[in-house]
């Protein structure tokens, strides 16, 4: 596989409902989720986790099938905890027993619903990634941490370091898959040989592309001077976040739902 | 004679089976002679840094077969790796993927990689410092500390020290200025005929390959629509021209003459040629011969001979060698 | 029309290493006029670069001064208004793009000057459509070809709306096709818009465009004029280590050869037109 074929937080562009979210909005809209997702605890609660997560991706017109390819990395994660849940889960009802490893039933509910939790979580941060461009997430960010900068958080300038690591990942990702190509045509060799082999194998990779990374911050640096770039004071945006009323509905139908699953959470169904 | 390099229906498609599916290179049969001075031209996205890549082993066949000194590449992992060696590439912009402390390390990482021993590795390092004019004070410095155009040597330097049997550049003067140009271009020449290596040229100046090279080849859309003598690839002005390549500006001059009534052979590439055709047409020669029709008689393609200087170039050579 | 830029017997020198200073620039005097198109032309290492640093205040003179549009480059209070009026693309589009969306990108140069939202959206839509990549405004950058590249990152410039544009090398690192966009939209801007234009370049075929070509050697000015009146100066120029373009080369040696042909046919026609009246 190409380095270039990872897709990290990719931002699909759209122009569905969700897409014109505000992003303050989303933030929050995940935030709530997140929260509802562990207040869930049983089949009905899920039930309503998954149709809000089911909704939105449809209303946001993404494809699911990039949805569930963007779980692909998470596989060994998942399939971890699952294990891990099976088997550390003191239970009544024991299903089996093989060394010191005890299954019960309790446990492989556990697993069963950790699992679907944690699917459930990325798949709902994905999708805000997936809507939202990278720049409007940082806005959002900056907008809703802004209250912060009362007390000398630097937010703006976290969120152009943000913004500007995201725009930078592809070409970074390209550069050394150049690199790479180069070394391997004078006999570099990246996949054979044992762990410290491989670690100074990396070194005519992580040299060049260090250099050039300074340079390209050097010469990006001075880019934004040339276009008179001097910090957050003042600055105005291309794109004025604006609540909406359908910002307000959504804010209050996650919330209803968060409060709804938790008090269902609370009785156990 | 034998092509020492070659691919038969070379097919690459990238992201098989995916939205992003796109094939490369569609059947493509390539070959380069002993000691053939080649020029490969296409834009961008034409699928020639596809093609070079895959004559040096980076890249794997989709199908169809790369065959060095007739053996396929891909026949046996130990061969693969052989053939890294003896087809060097270097990359564009080499100058950023150097990395070592000192010019010499650099050098030497291909020759080390090869599993020279030590004193091999020396003569290589300073042969192939020499050839691309690094001085001697040059190799205990760090890459680093160099100008732009020396990184570049030092980076060609770091391929040409495993004494490739072909060597292949992908714009290797792209950036430099004028004096740049002239004396990359120039090392280059020097290696090929002091190594009778194969060299294979990519490049988007017209008027650079025309003047170096014996034979073209044109890649667009991952097919050869042509290939011969420079003199025969620039009567394809128009296509050229839709590939996004054009033609020799003097070409240009040459053929708008024609076209003002000038009883003149247009297939004009280099300025030696722009002005001997002039001078001969000053002295009023009844009617001028086609430089094409001097150069080659016929033209080379993927079965026949070279164009005939690189052919007595391998033949010369050969005579010395015994 | 009156000079946007002019420099005063600009020095630079970087800090002295081991004792010697290396000295950049040695004394440059020039006018660059309102509206004009201006190449400037030399080999790596002559200076150039470092000359467009300083139109736009990147770089302050270590002797000297520089004034742009009346202004003194060292005013620091001043630097806002210089560098909105003197706009700066450089070689490696890459590395000049800011933002993840084009379009976000264009915006990025206004947003910083506090200009209302509006206005903004007006602006990034001509900027864009000035450099013909309006229909790419929602794309992203890393996706695009370096020709479409270095014209977002022109659109940047134009969103800012400079008198001047300086370009460093913008076609070093493009294709024929992406070089020869660019090329167009440059002269576009200086013919449609009245933009001033410098464009530094090692390219004797876009210096052959300009309205005036400056050429450059050890930090000075060498050469200064009308591209075919610098061009016909066919030694001094292989005196600093450029060439001419192979039209006027081939002229020249025609002319050594004793034949009375003008040296200034720079374009194919012209070319074509003075060997026409040689063999007629």
């Amino acid at each position: 596989m190409a380095l270039k074929d990872i897709t990290l937080g990719q931002y699909f562009p759209g122009n569905s409902v969700v897409h014109r979210l505000d992003p303050r909005t989303k933030l929050i809209c995940v935030v709530l989720y997140i929260v509802a997702l562990f207040l869930a605890s049983w089949f009905i609660t899920y039930a309503v986790m998954f149709g809000v997560l089911a909704g939105a991706i449809a209303l946001s017109k993404v494809p699911p099938k990039s949805i569930l390819r963007g779980l692909k990395p998470i596989l060994f994660i998942v399939v971890f905890t699952a294990l891990l849940n099976i088997f550390y889960t003191p239970g009544t009802t024991v299903l089996a027993q093989v060394w010191i490893f005890t299954v019960t039933l309790e446990g492989l509910w556990r697993a069963f619903f950790m699992v679907i939790r944690i699917m459930m979580l990325i798949s709902g941060t994905f999708l805000l990634t997936y809507t939202t461009s990278p720049i409007l997430l940082t806005d959002g960010l900056e907008s809703l941490l802004g209250p912060l900068k009362k007390v000398r958080v630097p937010v703006h300038e976290l969120a152009m370091m943000m913004s500007i690591a995201l725009r930078f990942i592809p070409t970074l990702i390209e550069e050394t898959d150049k690199i790479m190509s180069a070394q391997r045509a004078r006999g570099a060799d990246f996949e054979s040989g044992n762990l410290i082999q491989r670690a100074k194998a990396l070194l005519p990779l992580l040299v060049p592309l260090f250099i050039s990374a300074f340079r390209r911050a050097d010469e990006l640096a001075t880019a934004m001077e040339c276009r008179c770039y001097h910090g957050g004071e003042g600055r105005t945006r291309l794109r004025q976040l604006k609540y909406q009323a359908r910002d307000y509905m959504t804010l209050f139908l996650f919330l209803a739902t968060t409060i709804g699953v938790g008090v269902l959470g609370h009785f156990g169904l | 004679m034998q092509p020492i390099i070659e691919t038969k229906q070379l097919t690459h498609i990238y992201s098989a089976g995916t939205p992003f599916q796109h094939t490369a290179l569609d059947s493509v049969d390539f070959c380069a002679y002993p000691g053939e001075y080649l020029g490969i031209i296409g834009h961008t996205g034409s699928g020639k840094s596809t093609l070079i890549q895959h004559l040096n082993a980076l890249l794997k066949p989709t199908s169809g077969q790369v065959l060095f000194q007739d053996m396929d590449i891909w026949s046996d992992p130990k061969l693969t790796r052989k053939t890294r060696f003896q087809v060097g590439l270097v990359f564009q912009y080499p100058e950023y993927q150097l990395f070592e402390e000192t010019v010499y390390k650099d050098i030497s990482f291909g020759p080390k990689n090869m599993g020279l021993d030590e004193k091999e590795i020396d003569r290589r390092v300073r042969a192939a410092a020499y050839f691309v004019g690094l001085r001697d004070d040059h190799l205990e410095k760090s890459p680093f500390e160099l100008s732009g155009g020396q990184k570049r040597r030092v980076a060609i330097a770091g391929v040409i020290a495993m004494e490739p049997k072909v060597l292949i550049l992908d714009e290797p003067t792209a950036g430099l200025d004028p004096e740049g140009v002239e004396s990359i271009l120039g090392n280059i020449r020097e290696y090929h005929q002091a190594h009778n290596a194969t060299i294979i040229l990519v490049s988007h100046s017209m008027e650079e390959v025309a003047r170096s090279v014996d034979r073209l080849v044109a890649v667009n859309d991952g097919v050869i629509p042509f290939q011969g003598p420079p003199c025969e690839v620039f009567q394809y002005g128009d296509a050229l021209e839709k590939m996004g390549l054009g033609v020799p500006q003097l070409t240009r001059v040459f053929h708008r003459l024609k076209a003002m009534g000038v009883d003149i052979d247009p297939s004009v590439y280099t300025l030696d040629q722009a002005k001997a055709i002039i001078l001969r047409a000053l002295n009023r020669s009844p009617r001028l011969d086609g430089l094409c029709g001097e150069r080659t008689k016929e033209s080379p393609e993927c079965s026949s001979p070279p164009a005939e200087q690189g052919t007595e170039r391998a033949a010369s050579a050969e005579k010395e060698a015994d | 029309m009156g000079t946007i830029i002019k420099t005063e017997d600009l020095r630079f020198s970087y800090p002295a290493v081991e004792g010697v200073t290396p000295v950049v620039l040695d004394g440059v005097d020039l006018e660059i006029e309102e509206g004009s198109f201006v190449a400037v032309l030399g080999h790596n290492g002559c200076g150039k670069s470092t000359l467009a640093k300083h139109m736009n205040a990147i770089l302050l003179p270590s002797g000297g001064a520089v004034y742009v549009d009346g202004i003194d480059t060292a005013d620091e209070d001043k630097l806002l208004d210089i560098r909105r009026t003197v706009g700066m693309v450089f070689q490696n589009p890459d590395n000049q793009i800011v933002a993840n969306v084009v379009e976000e990108d264009v915006a990025f140069a206004p947003e910083n000057l506090g200009i209302p939202p509006a206005e903004i959206r007006q602006r990034v839509d001509d900027a864009l459509k000035a450099v013909n990549m309006y229909d790419h405004r929602e794309h992203a950058p890393h996706l695009l070809s370096g020709g479409q590249k270095q014209r977002v990152a022109i659109a940047g410039v134009i969103a800012m709306q400079p008198r001047c544009i300086v370009l460093d090398e913008p076609t070093a690192m493009l294709d024929p096709i992406g070089r020869k966009d660019v090329l167009r939209t440059i002269k576009a801007l200086n013919r449609e818009r009245g933009v001033t234009v410098v464009l530094i370049t090692h390219h004797m075929d876009e210096a052959a465009q300009a309205d005036r070509l400056i050429v450059m050697a050890k930090g000075k000015v060498v050469a200064d004029g009308a591209p075919k009146a610098v061009f016909s100066q066919v030694e001094e120029l292989r005196k600093v280590g450029l060439t001419v373009p192979q039209t006027t080369q081939l002229l020249w040696e025609l002319r050594q050869e004793g034949y009375d042909v003008p040296l200034d046919a720079l374009s194919d026609e012209e070319c074509a037109q003075a060997l026409y009246e040689l063999l007629r």
